[in-house]
């Protein structure tokens, strides 16, 4: 159950998505989150849902690699919905559930809402999901570069991205291993209330800390045996170069941004 | 030529212990005056107990920590000389126990190139070098795998190719199968041989399994911080009853013999493998 986090999971396979420079990727993804926020019409959210698609087929990647990444957020998804169908304001009232009125408004507003997350997830995991850890890093480490001269650590950044991310799938699995080894010894999640669910939490938390640092210890030791020395004199085996598809890309994505804003001031 | 020299090399370490509900401070000797010269080419094993203070030995080959008393030359470098830390590192390569926890990135040919970007490798050249240490290791075409997907064997033998593609001249290996299962630490143990044979690297093994022990050059054996034996296999083992003193044992057969030779059958007490053994035995029929 708890694998099935997707986020900043890398899924090998030969793609024109895969292909792209990650510093085109990561821009067009951030802007891509920018551009769920400028549609506010069904019509709008058809038009990304549409393109989405046609991305996720490109990409190669099965769509339940996706759809695994939204099972764990599926409870933020959940109170959005109900927060905005009982909040919103509107003229058509549907019915009264205790003090709140649920109105028309309120249910298209909640369905939009959960939609944007929904996207939101989707789209970004894609960013994980076809770029590896490293490229991804290098991508950002290069983007920021030009901030280093007001004392941004680049590099430093970087580099602990890319250790986060390498050990997610190695943290969970732990996980996975001391909540069972626990439960062997009769340890107890799944009953009483907040309080003692929260407290049963303790004996899963210590294990995986004691055991995070130690791998941090090891792999630091590892780093330092392998010459690591921080950013500077490093070289990179792949030249990062931004090629013809890039600028496709980036034109394609020029084209979806503009028709979005045409949809959102025409209708 | 030497590859490692150590001379009168001692660590002090001090640890807190509680005694009488008091926290005081004891300094302990993780290494005791030891002298050890290994020649390029060599396959070494080094041996001893849990807590003996063979790997606290691995990491001092390394310059990952430097001796508090005497000096360890590595390829005729002080470890203790800053200015030669990185120099040493690259010559002398270093794989731990756990492979989850000595790689860095999620993709084997990423983790690979690690080392070389770190020496300021060309970028053709570091790509060269990554499939020629996969092929070195016998893992060519798995360039694009994730670490995490492959079994424990394949990520040693992942490790080492991250090491060999830092062109290094000595690789210290520091219990490399004790995680692997029978099948990984055949394959391991396999492309550890393949390496010093064909390719002259020098390897020590830091190890507890006696079998993996009997296949080298030469033994060295630690306990308690102190270099107490040394010599070939078959010096080493043949002393059952010392081995056993140190809280090691000896391989199988070694055993076998040793049990034989107590029961009054005449045996020799070397036996190290069981194609000797087989011999050993044949010969005795004959005789009878």
């Amino acid at each position: 159950m708890i694998r099935d986090i997707t986020i900043g999971q890398y899924y090998p396979a030969d793609s024109p998505l895969h292909r792209l420079d990650s510093r085109v990727k990561i821009v067009l993804t951030l802007l891509y989150i920018i551009s769920l926020f400028v549609i506010n019409s069904f019509i709008g959210y058809a038009v990304v849902i549409g393109c989405l698609a046609i991305i996720i087929k490109m990409s190669k990647v099965p769509f339940k690699f996706m759809v695994k990444g939204l099972k764990a957020l599926v409870l933020i998804i959940v109170f959005t919905a109900i927060i905005n169908v009982l909040t919103v304001k509107g003229d058509t009232p549907l019915c009264k559930i205790w003090l709140f009125t649920v109105t028309l408004e309120g249910v298209f507003y909640a369905v939009k809402m959960c939609l944007r997350i929904i996207l939101l997830i989707i789209g970004s995991s894609l960013l994980t999901l076809t770029t590896t850890p490293i490229k991804l890093t290098d991508g950002i480490e290069s983007l920021l570069k030009p901030f280093q001269k007001i004392g941004v650590p680049a590099h430093d950044i970087a580099m602990m991205m890319t250790i986060a991310l390498r050990f997610i799938p190695t943290l969970l699995d732990e996980t996975d291993k001391i909540i069972k080894a626990q439960q062997a010894r009769g340890a107890d999640f799944d009953t009483g209330n907040l309080l003692s669910k929260a407290k049963a939490l303790v004996p899963i938390l210590v294990p995986l800390f004691i055991s995070a640092f130690r791998r941090a210890d090891e792999l630091a030791m590892a780093m330092e045996a392998r010459c690591y020395n921080g950013g500077d004199n490093r070289t990179r085996m792949n030249v990062m170069e931004v090629s013809k598809a890039d600028y496709m890309a980036v034109a394609v994505f020029v084209v979806y941004f503009a028709a979005l804003i045409a949809i959102r001031i025409l209708i | 030529m030497k590859m490692v020299e150590a001379k009168n090399v001692s660590y002090e370490y001090t640890k807190v212990v509680e005694v009488k509900g008091e926290n005081t401070e004891r300094k302990l000797m993780a290494l005791d005056d030891i002298n050890i010269d290994i020649e390029k080419g060599e396959f070494i094993a080094v041996l001893g107990h849990n807590g003996s203070g063979k790997s606290t030995f691995a990491k001092h080959l390394n310059a990952l920590i430097t001796p508090s008393e005497g000096t360890i030359w590595v390829d005729g470098m002080d470890t203790k000389n800053d200015e030669l830390v990185w120099k040493i590192r690259q010559n002398t390569g270093m794989v731990f126990q756990n492979p989850d926890n000595q790689l860095v990135a999620t993709v084997v040919e990423e983790d690979i190139a690690f080392g070389p970007e770190n020496l300021g490798v060309e970028p053709a050249e570091i790509r060269r070098r990554v499939d020629e240490s996969l092929k070195m290791v016998g893992m060519d075409g798995y360039q694009k795998d994730t670490p995490s997907k492959l079994s424990g064997g394949q990520k040693q033998r992942i490790a080492i190719a991250v090491i060999l593609a830092m062109k290094p001249q000595c690789i210290v290996l520091d219990e490399p199968t004790a995680m692997l299962d029978p099948v990984g630490r055949h394959d391991v143990m396999e492309t550890v041989h393949r390496l010093n044979r064909e390719n002259g690297i020098t390897i020590i093994l830091i190890t507890h399994y006696m079998d993996e022990a009997a296949t080298a050059d030469r033994v060295y054996v630690i306990d308690d911080g102190k270099l107490v034996m040394q010599g070939v296999p078959k010096q080493i083992f043949s002393q059952v009853e010392k081995m056993k003193s140190y809280g090691l044992d000896v391989p199988q057969v070694t055993e076998t013999a040793y049990e034989l030779r107590k029961m009054g059958i005449d045996i020799p007490e070397d036996i190290l493998t069981v194609e000797e053994m087989v011999g050993a035995v044949c010969q005795l029929k004959s005789t009878i």
